[in-house]
């Protein structure tokens, strides 16, 4: 594992039935290049939840992953509405979701605190009417 | 405790995948970004969400086995999506709660 593979996704924010694609085949491709168990579930759970905030927040966005011997970096992108209130939106319980996206199960704003959570370093660059760019480490 | 013992204690039909393995422990819950920290490998994950996005979620999680609670079955794509990514889904007549004491008893009195 001495060179970094690189992917890249482009996120539909159109369609929520494939929402979490990307995250789906980062864990099946780390899992065949023998990455620990544990880094693939941390990964995973952080990339899962940047990908799910980019289709029901954001109308979609592009997610990148390098894959290194000691670090594995996310970077989601998307050109949706921004978030005016990043400390507020990092809260636990916090979330902006209308109803028919809680009857699908999303909502309960823990993405971010997940997201924090299992990884080492998660960065939030963002500008209302812009976009949202997060970026996510992850070392082991 | 195997996923096949609990097809029987909780009147449960198999909708896809392999009942012959062991499992450990059991998450309840609906909302998904809990059960993605919450449910972990090899665990029973109950809930009565059935839609594609649960699927996603234990494609990432890998529980032993998903239970819908209440006679809820997978919705179509849903189970396609399942069988694709070699899910066990099981379902339950029971409620959450009744399918948690069920499996907490048979745990008690196997010792495990
Ligand atoms: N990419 C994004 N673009 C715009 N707003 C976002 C984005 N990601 C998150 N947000 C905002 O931050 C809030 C909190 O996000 P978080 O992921 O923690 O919770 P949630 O997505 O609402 O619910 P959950 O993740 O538990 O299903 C969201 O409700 C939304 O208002
Ligand atoms: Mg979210």
């Amino acid at each position: 594992m001495s060179d970094t593979v690189k992917f890249h996704f482009d996120v539909d924010g159109s369609d929520f039935s494939s929402a979490g694609e990307a995250s789906v085949t980062v864990k099946k491709k780390l899992r065949q290049l023998g990455y620990p168990p544990e880094v693939i579930r941390r990964v995973s759970i952080a990339m899962y939840e940047g990908e799910i905030n980019m289709v029901i927040h954001a109308n979609g966005g592009t997610a990148d992953v390098e894959a290194s011997d000691d670090e594995i970096v996310i970077i989601l992108s998307d050109k949706g509405p921004g978030i005016p209130n990043v400390e507020l939106a990092m809260q636990a319980g916090y979330s902006t979701a209308k109803d028919h996206i809680r009857n699908l199960g999303f909502g309960a704003g823990m993405g971010f605190p997940n997201m924090k959570k299992y990884t080492d370093e998660m960065r939030i660059d963002t500008v209302v009417g812009q976009g949202t760019t997060i970026t996510m480490k992850v070392r082991f | 405790m195997t996923v096949n013992a609990l097809c029987d204690l909780l009147d449960a039909k198999v909708l896809c995948g392999e009942t012959d393995k062991p499992f450990l422990g059991v998450y309840a819950g609906d909302f998904l970004s809990r059960a993605m920290s919450r449910v972990e490998y090899d665990c029973i994950w109950v809930t009565i969400m059935a839609n594609v996005n649960v699927v996603a979620v234990a494609t990432l999680t890998e529980p032993a086995a998903i239970v819908l609670a209440e006679d809820v079955v997978l919705q179509e794509d849903a189970l396609k999506a399942a069988q694709e990514n070699g899910l066990t889904v099981l379902s339950s007549p029971l409620s959450a709660y009744e399918i948690c004491v069920a499996i907490s008893q048979l745990t008690e009195e196997s010792g495990e």
